[in-house]
């Protein structure tokens, strides 16, 4: 019998590529006659450009184009009569102006230096109209998302709460979050001939941006070749094709040449994405031991007004607690402002930040222990779709990170415990995203020296995912990893969907475990055993043995139909400990850990890596980040990294990430269930609420900052 | 960025001329604040005059204080011995500013020079009266949340956003500057302005004026201090308030007290009442509490920057406690 090699640390297979710089990004690829595109923002915010002299930029030195509104080509998947029209913002195709640096003009030039200058002699004359930035001020202009056909949720009796013998009624406040990782968005694109295009790009789906440019250029799908092997990381900022893309490719057709868009930092700011800014009202109502009776919880969240975005801020509270009622209704309200995207627990982690603070107030209006309270509360089955869970061990993350963060010292009376001038507090906040599984195909190749390549068209957006792939290639087959390969990023590969909602080990995993399954099973038919044989396998001598060059296996995969009988989800529990200073409101959060019930681990070390990675974004949620616009020019005053503060490793504490490691006996064969939300999720709540423990000041408006703290 | 003429200057007197001659002629030392600018379209000078090759370089005893050369960069500054030794509180001041790349190229005159942090400088599509006299001041009635309480006028609320200059201006530097008309030196307290109704100008320097070096004058402040920065973020942030502070003790009375603080005015801001205020007093809680409240009279809150009437006393309090011993830094 073959030991269990899975969860064993492995580290990152392109670790030393990528710490060595020998790993390549989609800017750094170099082509001969490779030219640089460069945005022209718009600097009203909505409008139309009544005229573009481009005069000046078209001949300052190097320029080779400049697109506008006015010359652009067609991009056929912009036009009404287009087979699969393009969704959202259509760069170049119309005149209109929708927000504050919507790009109005592109220009192409040698260097990007060139370009760079040139775009700034790229003139624009506008007719302005009024335009609306102001999100508390229109939020009575919410509307029902999907044109009104979007559903409210009610289990039981709406706002029940209301008659209960000790409520909480209380409004929560998340701030635009804006995208930015690391590597700024950058496409490099060229053609061969008209039918054929070859792109560079940041992409957290290789399969998705094929689809997008296709639809887009009216092109065969084989005919558009996108590239994403490194992508510095994306957090959901990437799981579609902005405008900005398909301008890049626009332009190579334009101008004959590679060409190769980079976005500013300050282009970031409003154009790839946020976390939207949202007010949510949140009534908790329970009875004098600690039972709820009621949950009401509401969302307002921003939009823009040429595209919709909607995410699921009220949906946990449908389902993380046990309560006969239950109800939740959602608006967004269109604003003339970039449209958001999904960002890591996009929805989850804004409604968990409601969800978990108004329990823990609920908590000292009752005076009843947060976690004694959460238990109190415990759904047993998934109340919302009345089915049981497929496994959840949400109890067990309570008590192991009750341990490790020391609640036992926690003090119920906020306020009262002191370390020299700095209040001490504890908090826990608990999150769950739903573990989904994809329909993924891989082929596996076996050479004749017994090495292994598996191929898969995912990607790997940071969380070290063909690692994890030859972990579980490792285990099934029975070889040291060192003897395996596995090739992603490219959408010439196996289809496998995007990567995004935590899917990708549950997804492409399986297709991988399946593969190296279907391998086995053929070597033993080859050999004459039973297909299902535990004997071990020597590759290199079977393949001899059968005088191949070597063996080449597909598989495609995809859940059973026994998943629809059960509720899966990932959870879990952070503890924050925290030090306040009382007079400065300096905030130190001392000590972070992560309890997650996500399955089975896959990789203990990678995994580790990416619960922290989560943690710091949650972090930079609850203490730093904040969008500021002035809604008098409609415009953010804090786009650029000087003024909007991610968090610095000065702000991280020790995290330490736990867990419980129990697979998943429904979702797929490995038993995982995804931890790259669930990491983000419940981190900001665990914060506030540590806080409050700590100071007796409740924040409700993130980022918690010293200003907010002051006695 | 535009077009401009790029001259290296190989000594000070050339260097003077250049800049004297042509009023958008720039010096360029570290360029950590000028480049930033030229980039976003603030400053478009026609002319940058490199000054990193003329001998400001060093920094050197005098028998009554220390020189420091003009371009001496801030981690070198920090870092010297001569400087941790006699005046701790300069060295505490630039490790708290900005991050250490930035530090090891910016210099010590262009630290005293950087230009305000304002949005509305930063953004040439938003009004702002520093950048464009006449346009109007965007932050008066906008996002105003790191301002001015003190000191400011209603055609600029802008803060001068040093953490060097603080500590400066508390140790009584003397800028030392090379002009068309010959060499002075300017004390700090007359160097950076007020924004009154010429916003445009942050300082006292004339056309082509050079700074060669800072001096600071020895003193009994080396051994009780604090600065103490309260910001966003625990690092790289600029300050929302910060509070330098260096008392003369003698056992527990303060024979002097040297208090300044940062983010709250368009210069560095020095607190001389509340100085007066502790000379002769015992160190304690009550009699820095009651110094904090004399430090803010006079202060004026817009807003969103309402929270500084709170956190400008409470952080010249913890920072004459931390100063003082009463407090762990
Ligand atoms: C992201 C960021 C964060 C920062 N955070 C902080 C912070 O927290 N605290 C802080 O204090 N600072 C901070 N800074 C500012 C930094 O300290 C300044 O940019 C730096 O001190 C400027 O010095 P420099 O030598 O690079 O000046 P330069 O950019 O070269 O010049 C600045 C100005 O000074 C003039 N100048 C330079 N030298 C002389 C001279 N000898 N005589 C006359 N004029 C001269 C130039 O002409 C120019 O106008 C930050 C900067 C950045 C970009």
């Amino acid at each position: 019998m073959k030991k269990d090699t899975i969860g064993e640390p492995l580290s990152r297979v392109d670790g030393r590529l990528k710490v060595t710089g020998g790993a390549k990004y989609s800017g750094e690829y170099k082509f001969p006659g490779l030219t640089y595109a460069v945005l022209v923002p718009a600097t009203i915010v909505n409008g139309t450009v009544t005229a573009v002299d481009i005069k000046a930029a078209k001949y300052a030195p190097g320029v080779l184009a400049v697109i506008t509104p006015f010359n652009a080509e067609k991009v056929p998947g912009y036009q009404p009569d287009a087979k699969k029209p393009v969704k959202g913002l259509k760069l170049f195709n119309d005149n209109q102006v929708h927000f504050n640096g919507q790009p109005i003009a592109l220009v192409i030039a040698d260097t990007f230096e060139r370009a760079t200058y040139a775009a700034t002699l790229v003139k624009a004359t506008y007719q302005v109209q009024p335009f609306e930035t102001d999100f508390r001020k229109n939020i009575d202009k919410g509307v029902t998302p999907n044109a009104g056909k979007y559903k409210d949720y009610v289990r039981g009796e709406a706002d029940a709460y209301k008659n209960a013998q000790v409520k909480i009624e209380q409004e929560y406040i998340q701030p635009s979050e804006m995208h930015n990782p690391m590597e700024l968005h950058v496409t490099t694109a060229y053609w061969e001939g008209d039918n054929k295009v070859t792109v560079y790009t940041k992409s957290q789906g290789v399969m998705s941006s094929q689809r997008a440019i296709a639809a887009a250029f009216n092109l065969e799908p084989q005919n558009v070749l996108i590239n994403a092997r490194f992508v510095g990381g994306a957090f959901g900022s990437s799981l579609r094709t902005w405008p900005h893309e398909i301008a890049a490719v626009q332009a190579a057709k334009f101008v004959k040449h590679p060409v190769k868009l980079t976005l500013t930092r300050e282009q970031m700011f409003t154009l790839v994405g946020y976390r939207p800014l949202t007010i949510q009202k949140i009534g908790l109502g329970a009875t004098a031991d600690g039972k709820l009776t009621g949950i009401t919880h509401e969302s307002h969240s921003q939009t823009a007004v040429y595209e919709e975005f909607t995410e699921n801020a009220v949906n946990v509270s449908r389902f993380l607690y046990q309560s006969p009622n239950v109800n939740t209704r959602y608006k967004v309200v269109p604003l003339h402002i970039g449209v958001p995207a999904p960002m890591r627990g996009p929805g989850e982690s804004t409604g968990a930040y409601a969800l978990e603070s108004a329990l823990d107030e609920l908590s000292y209006a009752l005076n009843i222990d947060p976690i004694e309270l959460r238990l109190r509360n415990y759904a047993d089955i998934d109340q919302e779709r009345n089915l049981p869970w497929s496994s959840k061990h949400l109890k067990e993350c309570y008590q192991l990170g009750a341990d490790r963060i020391g609640w036992a010292n926690r003090s119920p009376k906020p306020g009262t415990i002191k370390d020299g001038d700095w209040l001490v507090g504890y908090g826990i906040g608990c999150g769950a995203f739903g573990a989904y599984r994809g329909h993924a195909e891989a082929k596996l190749k076996l050479m004749a020296d017994g090495s292994i390549n598996i191929q898969s068209a995912t990607t790997d957006i940071g969380p070290g995912t063909n690692t994890a792939m030859i972990v579980i290639a490792a285990d099934v087959l029975g070889m040291p990893a060192e003897k395996i390969t596995f090739d992603l990023g490219n959408s010439s590969l196996p289809p496998a969907p995007t990567q995004g909602g935590s899917s990708t080990v549950s997804s492409v995993g399986s297709a991988v475990h399946d593969v190296c399954v279907a391998l086995r099973q053929k070597l033993y038919t080859l050999q004459g055993k039973p297909r299902d044989s535990m004997d071990e396998i020597d590759y290199a001598a079977v393949i001899k043995e059968q005088n191949l060059p070597y063996l080449e296996i597909s598989v495609g995969s995809e859940s059973g139909d026994n998943a629809k009988n059960y509720s899966m989800y990932s959870f879990s529990a952070h503890f924050a400990k925290v030090y306040v200073h009382p007079l400065t409101g300096v905030v130190k959060i001392k000590n972070l850990i992560a309890v997650v019930d996500a399955g089975k681990i896959v990789n203990q070390k990678t995994a580790a890596s990416q619960m922290k990675g989560g943690a710091v974004g949650g972090i930079g949620m609850a203490m730093t980040e904040e969008a500021i616009i002035d809604n008098r020019f409609g415009r953010y005053i804090n786009g650029n990294f000087a003024d909007y503060h991610v968090p610095v490793n000065a702000d991280i504490p020790q995290i330490e990430a736990v867990f419980i490691n129990k697979p998943d006996p429904v979702i797929n064969p490995v038993g995982t269930k995804g931890i790259g939300e669930i990491s983000l999720i419940g981190v900001a709540p665990a914060i506030a609420n540590a806080v409050f423990n700590a100071t007796g000041i409740r924040v409700r408006d993130l980022p918690i900052t010293p200003d907010k703290l002051l006695s | 960025m535009n077009q401009f003429q790029y001259n290296k200057a190989n000594e000070p007197h050339s260097a003077v001329k250049l800049v004297a001659k042509d009023p958008d002629a720039h010096f360029l030392a570290g360029g950590t604040n000028l480049i930033d600018l030229m980039k976003m379209g603030v400053v478009n000078p026609t002319k940058l005059v490199d000054i990193n090759h003329l001998p400001f370089s060093k920094i050197e005893k005098l028998p009554h204080g220390l020189r420091i050369g003009a371009l001496v960069s801030n981690s070198d500054v920090a870092d010297s011995e001569l400087v941790k030794a006699g005046f701790p509180l300069l060295s505490q001041a630039i490790n708290a500013g900005a991050s250490p790349q930035l530090r090891n190229m910016a210099t010590v005159g262009g630290n005293l020079m950087q230009r305000t942090r304002c949005p509305y400088f930063f953004d040439t599509t938003l009004p702002c009266n520093k950048r464009k006299p006449g346009s109007g001041c965007g932050a008066l009635e906008g996002i105003n949340r790191m301002h001015a309480i003190f000191g400011a006028s209603d055609q600029c609320i802008a803060v001068n956003p040093s953490d060097m200059n603080v500590a400066m201006r508390a140790l009584n530097a003397t800028v030392h500057v090379s002009g068309p008309k010959g060499a002075r030196g300017i004390p700090i307290a007359d160097f950076h302005r007020l924004p009154g109704e010429q916003p445009e100008l942050d300082n006292t320097l004339k056309n082509g004026e050079l700074i060669t070096a800072v001096e600071l004058p020895y003193s009994a402040f080396n051994k009780n201090l604090s600065y103490l920065k309260i910001r966003d973020r625990t690092s790289y942030a600029f300050a929302l308030v910060s509070a330098a502070v260096a008392l003369h003790l003698e056992g527990e009375t303060i024979k002097e007290a040297r208090l300044a603080m940062g983010g709250v005015a368009h210069k560095p801001w020095r607190l001389s009442a509340a100085e007066e205020f502790l000379k002769g007093k015992m160190v304690s809680e009550g009699n820095f509490r009651q110094a904090a409240q004399i430090a803010m009279k006079g202060a004026k809150a817009y807003q969103y920057n309402q929270f500084k009437l709170k956190l400008a006393p409470n952080t010249l309090i913890q920072s004459l406690r931390i100063a003082s011993g009463i407090a762990a830094s």
